[in-house]
């Protein structure tokens, strides 16, 4: 699927690199792939921005998810730029540790804590948008277990911003649906502005039929494309 | 100065591996066990003065060592 939006091929795009993270390649690669778009890879340690239409923060294992997933990434130099990027509106979406990273840097509510079984859970999952639309993806994470209080889950539900959640291929969001234990069955949410998406599940590693028989992630990274 | 830092989650957040090591208490015979709690603990060595060491050992608590939404943490002073 290479259906290429008319001048998506300028947009320019950022992924940002910590020690330890692993899925920036994949995300440069679904990009340049499917979309035409060449993402320059950004270092942690840089002190600036080049100017960028959206950012890019990736899986993996930042900082051997010392003290907690995301917590030292989230303190990175790049990152102040990055708060200044998102508080002019610059969309960004963080995908896995890069979730992690956002609600560390409190770009993003809530937090991401160890799975409810205490175990790495790598597999394919569904998960439904507020539209009601599925898409299939593979999970790969040890702390997916997104949890916020009730007073904040309560506003986000209120503001549409629960942009994911965890669901049964035919189609109900329940407990058995939902891999980590996560708060409301929720895979992925917005920020305010809605500029900024965090969601646990790959959408790199569903671009193609080949990988786990699901290209559904092209549909979720083309509508972050459209969003930008 | 040296402060001790006890990180834990908040009690409204299930704990799957303090529960999983009461139950195995409990499966053990130790029948009195009610609740476990599970915390990390950080030791903090600060060269400062008093008021600006319990000043930045607070911010590192609050700040680094502890995710505000999920965790609360403890300050303990070691030495002197």
């Amino acid at each position: 699927m290479t259906k290429r939006l008319s001048a998506v091929g300028a947009l320019r795009i950022g992924v940002i690199q910590f020690p330890g993270s692993n899925c920036d390649e994949d995300c440069i690669d679904s990009f340049k792939r499917h979309f035409d778009i060449q993402a320059s890879r950004l270092w942690h340690q840089d002190t600036t921005l080049p100017p960028l239409d959206a950012l890019v923060i990736p899986g993996g294992f930042s900082f051997g998810d010392y003290l907690r997933s995301g917590a030292l990434a989230a303190r990175s130099p790049l990152m102040q730029q990055v708060k200044t990027f998102a508080s002019r509106g610059g969309p960004m979406i963080g995908i896995c540790n890069g979730f992690q990273i956002l609600t560390e840097s409190h770009l993003l509510p809530g937090a991401l804590l160890h799975n409810l079984s205490r175990q790495f859970i790598c597999r394919q999952v569904t998960i439904k948008d507020e539209r009601g639309r599925q898409f299939s993806m593979p999970i790969a994470h040890g702390e997916g277990r997104y949890w916020l209080d009730q007073e904040s889950l309560r506003e986000i539900e209120d503001d549409g911003r629960i942009a994911f959640r965890y669901c049964l291929p035919s189609g109900p969001i329940n407990f058995e649906a939902n891999p980590n234990g996560s708060v409301a069955d929720i895979a992925g949410v917005y920020s305010k502005n809605k500029k900024i998406l965090g969601m646990m599940p790959h959408p790199e590693r569903a671009t193609d039929g080949v990988m786990g028989g699901s290209s559904d992630g092209l549909i979720v990274l083309r509508d972050f494309l459209n969003r930008i | 100065m040296e402060f001790e830092v006890l990180v834990q989650l908040k009690s409204e957040v299930l704990d799957p591996e303090a529960r999983a090591i009461k139950d195995v208490l409990i499966s053990q015979g130790i029948s009195n066990v009610e609740a476990v709690t599970v915390a990390k603990r950080y030791v903090v060595l600060l060269h400062a003065d008093e008021t600006e060491a319990d000043k930045k050992i607070e911010a590192i608590a609050s700040e680094y060592l502890s995710n505000p939404v999920s965790q609360t943490y403890e300050i303990k002073r070691l030495l002197p």
